[in-house]
């Protein structure tokens, strides 16, 4: 274990070549796998005895609104690490989650609009499931507007973490939202605790497509990250051996 | 897709509107998403080099 030495994988100029190296892996998994997921959810399974085609709107819209909420952690623990740790890197990484845990928020919102019309006959309702997931979509433009506003980005760091680790609360507020309240959304579709309610197709095509999302997710913030790091650092020596030099 | 062909895989029962419009949306939010990281990304290189940024490894070596 000792031969990995974590402290300086934390630096921004050692971490951009494994990050430069690492995204065409997790794309070309995202991409395999969300091909898979489409052929299965799209061709293997069959139509639902309720809902009709409708319900294949659930390959997109699980994976969605798993990844909004999942990203959403994910950014909060990056943010606890830099404000503890005061780590550039970690404030980066968060920096980079922010853009693409907002276009999941707005993904799982837009598909869920799109199911609730025939589902429900509306598209949107002030239901404790749909509020709470606009609130969050509302909380990562928060994080960003905030990051803009602020010239410093030591300060920006250490003040979009704190709105950050605020909103946090929001999150198993949509989660358990199903079930705290009679919502209009119905209940969970996956439980770890009881045998799935779903055909199998359905459930492995949905599966495939969250796995293909969250690979997704690892490629475009891992490429994101090394933008934000050539912004951030770009007066650091070690980033002139990366571009070619002017003639 | 079983029996009834394309036009019946696009009609989802019905329900193409709202089907379609979820994945197309999705389709356009993630490559809009890449195409613009990339940019940023590509943005980001070249102002280093605009800077004329001083190069820390001699000539020699590269």
């Amino acid at each position: 274990m000792s031969s990995i030495a974590w402290f300086k994988l934390a630096s921004p100029a050692s971490f951009f070549p494994l990050a430069r190296r690492l995204v065409p892996w997790f794309g070309a998994a995202a991409a395999v796998l969300a091909t898979i997921g489409l052929w299965v959810g799209l061709l293997v399974a069959p139509t639902d005895a309720q809902q009709g085609d409708a319900y294949r709107i659930i390959f997109i819209h699980v994976p969605a609104a798993w990844m909004s909420m999942f990203i959403y952690l994910v950014m909060a623990f990056w943010c606890a690490v830099s404000l503890t740790f005061n780590t550039r890197l970690a404030a980066m990484l968060a920096q980079a989650l922010a853009p693409t845990g907002a276009m999941f928020t707005f993904l799982a919102l837009v598909t869920g609009a799109m199911w609730g019309r025939p589902a429900w006959g509306t598209y949107w309702a002030w239901d404790a499931r749909m509020t709470s997931e606009l609130i969050l979509l509302f909380l990562y433009f928060g994080y960003m507007a905030l990051r803009n506003a602020i010239d410093d980005p030591r300060r920006a760091d250490r003040a979009s973490a704190v709105l950050a680790l605020v909103g946090v609360v929001n999150v198993p507020i949509i989660y358990f939202s199903v079930k705290w309240w009679n919502t209009l959304h119905q209940g969970a579709s996956v439980s770890l605790t009881s045998a799935p309610t779903m055909a199998a197709p359905m459930l492995a095509g949905m599966l495939v497509m969250a796995f293909a999302a969250w690979f997704y997710a690892i490629a475009i913030v891992l490429l994101r990250v090394q933008a934000i790091i050539v912004e951030r650092e770009k007066n650091a020596n070690w980033i002139g051996d990366l571009v070619p030099r002017t003639r | 897709m079983k029996e009834g062909g394309l036009s019946a895989f696009l009609a989802m029962g019905g329900y193409g509107f709202y089907v379609w419009t979820s994945y197309l949306v999705a389709a356009i939010a993630v490559a809009v998403e890449i195409i613009s990281v990339r940019a940023r990304k590509r943005a980001a290189m070249k102002s280093v080099r605009k800077s004329g940024h001083r190069v820390s490894v001699p000539d020699d070596i590269q």
